[in-house]
């Protein structure tokens, strides 16, 4: 292709730390984000480490409940906000230009401005564990009073999270910038990739929801310090209205973490199936449809707050209502599937595992979302293994199973094949280990958010905490795994995987610096899914 | 800088900005959606209805009162009766006893509740001591007065409500 050699003849990049710092290539910043992502992983790892040594066994052994209770805040903290959701925003910045044809994202400047904010944020955040009285502890919901006794460290907590919305919505204007705009000509909306759907509509949902959440911590804030009463009774206000304002951003939230992955899998699954994604329009429409509902399931957050009847059984049937669009997809995959040629590689492996146990953890949801039921499961381990099963087992095998999809187009070295099928199903095992025996614990009433339990639990404990050792130790192998790819290995072809459809796959491995920069021409074949 | 991109990027602004208000808006929806339910035990403030006609219902339902001090309020609160019977359809006078137990002077708030929530829609107060500042002198008791009438509609299965009142230290700077 001749618009190939013209970029090669153009690959010529900035060099040393002004490359990374003052980057506007949403290739390198892709990387960035990424990486940022990785480290963050494996610091909200360490700290679930913390918690699971400590509940290895009845008693206190290890921490103070007070450093217990901030290591939960923030580990929650880091990995939705620094983990899963910059591990997409990665993926969205290094693929989505590729697969719509375009040279790079709409607003390159703000792309990287989106990026550096994050470093910025965490050191806010982190920094807080290192003061005096101690980092955030009252849970990551933040829920009024309790989360107002914590010390100097709530305004930095705070103002991270502040930092962290202008830095995600950035980053969603940016992608809807980029997809609404700069589409190679012929790749109409209903051509574009599901992955890119995912996002697109993803994007959505944060700048509809993180806005929220902002008000909802700037509330706090002056409550705290500026003598209002939007969250104090003596003031006349009420705390349920902050998980009001709060959920109905932490709803949206969920699907923000999961959508991207749901457009991950809709890659890979045909790509190893060998077959058209199979029934690519409901796929969009259910996309959209999830988001929209999102909306307006909130209070199943909060059943047990005393809503009236009405409204209980509203958010009940709304929240049931979610399965429908969320059954469409997991048939399609399995549609998708179903009489392929399926090969399992790696990428294949994590796809098919997220697609059950998603699953799994949407089950434990419909079962939460039932209200009478919710009364007992409320703030037990149930829900930590539910919300650890959609995320973890789901969101998290997403995007493992992206990088070993991409990554032989973003090194240009195909990675250990043998390494990774270890990676898979040592991940698959432990997890399974260390979240299942949590529904048991949360079904027999142990509370989550409490570093000593009655004696009765602690079998379950023991092997729960065996499966979080085993899970962490094996991510080592995941970062020794993209290292010895990243450094070189067997050559990868343009097309890595035979099965593999759409425009990132024309250009060669490593994907040169400056790609599309005149839009490529597309064929009838290029558009397939 | 592509126009097409200038104008999706300054819409989606607009619209996180919005959004942002929009959740600041939830603060006086929420207390409206509230009112009109009457969940969160928020009672309604009336003046006495003068084209109410004065027929009593003859039901009779037990109002107790209820009372407490949140947090570090060095106060003591105590209703002077702990129930009472009632006719809907007719006003009666309650008195707290309030008493600070510190020789400082201190401003107190209260806040009143009643449940069970179905029956906030039908308690109205003519007179409350609640949702201003209360100032009491050292060791001061003062008797703080509410005036209420249960209303006719409310509902038969119903035949007995709480009325509870918790004070608050006064925040700096609320009045």
């Amino acid at each position: 292709m001749s618009t190939l050699a013209h970029d090669d003849h153009h690959d010529h990049k900035p060099t040393g730390l002004k490359r990374w710092f003052f980057s506007t290539n949403h290739k390198d910043i892709g990387t960035l984000y990424l990486i940022f992502a990785l480290v963050m992983f494996f610091v909200g790892g360490s700290m679930a480490m913390i918690i699971r040594a400590e509940l290895f066994q009845p008693g206190l052994q290890f921490v103070d409940p007070q450093f217990y209770n901030s290591m939960v805040t923030v580990h929650a903290l880091i990995m939705i906000f620094g983990a899963v959701m910059p591990a997409g925003v990665g993926l969205a910045n290094w693929m989505i230009p590729l697969m719509v044809g375009a040279p790079d994202m709409a607003l390159p400047r703000m792309n990287n401005m989106s990026f550096w904010i994050l470093p910025f944020a965490f050191a806010l955040l982190i920094s807080t564990l290192f003061m005096e009285g101690g980092g955030p502890a009252g849970g990551w919901t933040m829920y009024p009073p309790l989360v107002l006794q914590t010390g100097n460290a709530f305004p930095f907590l705070i103002f991270a999270i502040h930092f962290l919305g202008v830095s995600s919505i950035m980053g969603a204007i940016n992608i809807i910038a980029t997809v609404f705009n700069m589409r190679a000509p012929g790749m109409t909306l209903m051509k574009m990739p599901l992955f890119v759907w995912t996002w697109v509509i993803t994007s959505f949902l944060l700048i509809a929801s993180l806005p929220v959440l902002a008000g909802g911590v700037t509330m706090l804030l002056t409550d705290k310090y500026f003598g209002t009463s939007f969250f104090d009774a003596a003031g006349g206000g009420d705390p349920v209205l902050f998980q009001h304002i709060f959920w109905f951003f932490g709803h949206p939230e969920v699907y923000i973490l999961a959508l991207p992955a749901f457009g991950i899998v809709s890659q890979v699954i045909p790509a190893f199936a060998r077959k058209p994604l199979f029934g690519y329009a409901s796929m969009v429409y259910a996309t959209a449809s999830i988001a929209i509902l999102s909306f307006f399931v909130w209070a199943h957050h909060m059943f047990t707050v005393g809503l009236p009847i009405k409204g209980e059984l509203f958010f009940m049937y709304a929240t049931m209502l979610i399965a429908v669009p969320t059954g469409v997809k997991v048939f399609n995959w399995i549609a998708t599937m179903w009489k392929g040629a399926m090969t399992f590689e790696t990428p294949m492996l994590f796809s098919i595992a997220f697609v059950i146990l998603f699953t799994i953890g949407g089950f434990s949801g419909l079962m939460l979302g039932i209200t009478p039921v919710d009364f007992q499961y409320h703030d037990t381990y149930f829900v930590v293994a539910h919300f650890h099963y959609v995320l973890l087992t789901g969101a998290i095998f997403a995007l493992m199973s992206a990088v070993y999809y991409w990554l032989p187009k973003w090194t240009g070295y195909m990675y250990d094949e043998r390494l990774g099928k270890i990676h898979f199903w040592l991940s698959l095992i432990s997890s399974n280990v260390l979240f299942f025996p949590q529904h048991f614990l949360g079904l027999a009433g142990m509370p989550r958010r409490i570093p000593d339990y009655n004696i009765q639990f602690a079998d379950f404990n023991a092997i729960s905490s065996i499966g979080g050792f085993a899970y962490g130790i094996t991510q080592l192998l995941f970062v020794y795994i993209v290292i010895k790819c990243a450094l070189g290995g067997k050559k990868a072809k343009p097309r890595v995987w035979e099965g593999a459809k759409g425009l990132e796959w024309t250009v060669p491995s490593p994907a040169p610096f400056h790609t599309f920069e005149t839009p490529p021409k597309l064929t009838k074949e290029m558009l397939e899914h | 800088m592509q126009r097409g991109v200038k104008k999706t990027t300054l819409k989606l602004f607009l619209f996180a900005i919005l959004m942002f208000g929009f959740g600041y808006a939830m603060v006086p929806l929420y207390d409206v959606f509230c009112d009109i339910t009457g969940i969160n035990g928020k009672t309604s403030r009336v003046v006495e209805n003068k084209n109410q006609s004065n027929v009593v219902s003859d039901r009779w339902v037990k109002v107790k009162f209820d009372a407490n001090i949140n947090g570090n309020l060095p106060w003591r609160l105590k209703p002077q009766v702990r129930n009472m019977k009632v006719q809907p359809g007719k006003f009666y006078e309650a008195t707290y006893i309030v008493e600070n137990i510190l020789d400082v002077d201190i401003v107190g708030q209260a806040i009143p509740s009643v449940s069970p929530q179905i029956a906030s829609l039908y308690f109205k107060k003519s007179e409350c001591f609640c949702f201003v500042n209360q100032l009491l002198k050292g060791y001061e008791t003062k008797e703080m007065v509410v005036r209420f009438e249960v209303d006719k509609e409310l509902p038969d299965d119903v035949t007995s409500l709480t009325l509870s009142y918790t004070f608050f230290r006064a925040k700096a700077g609320n009045s």
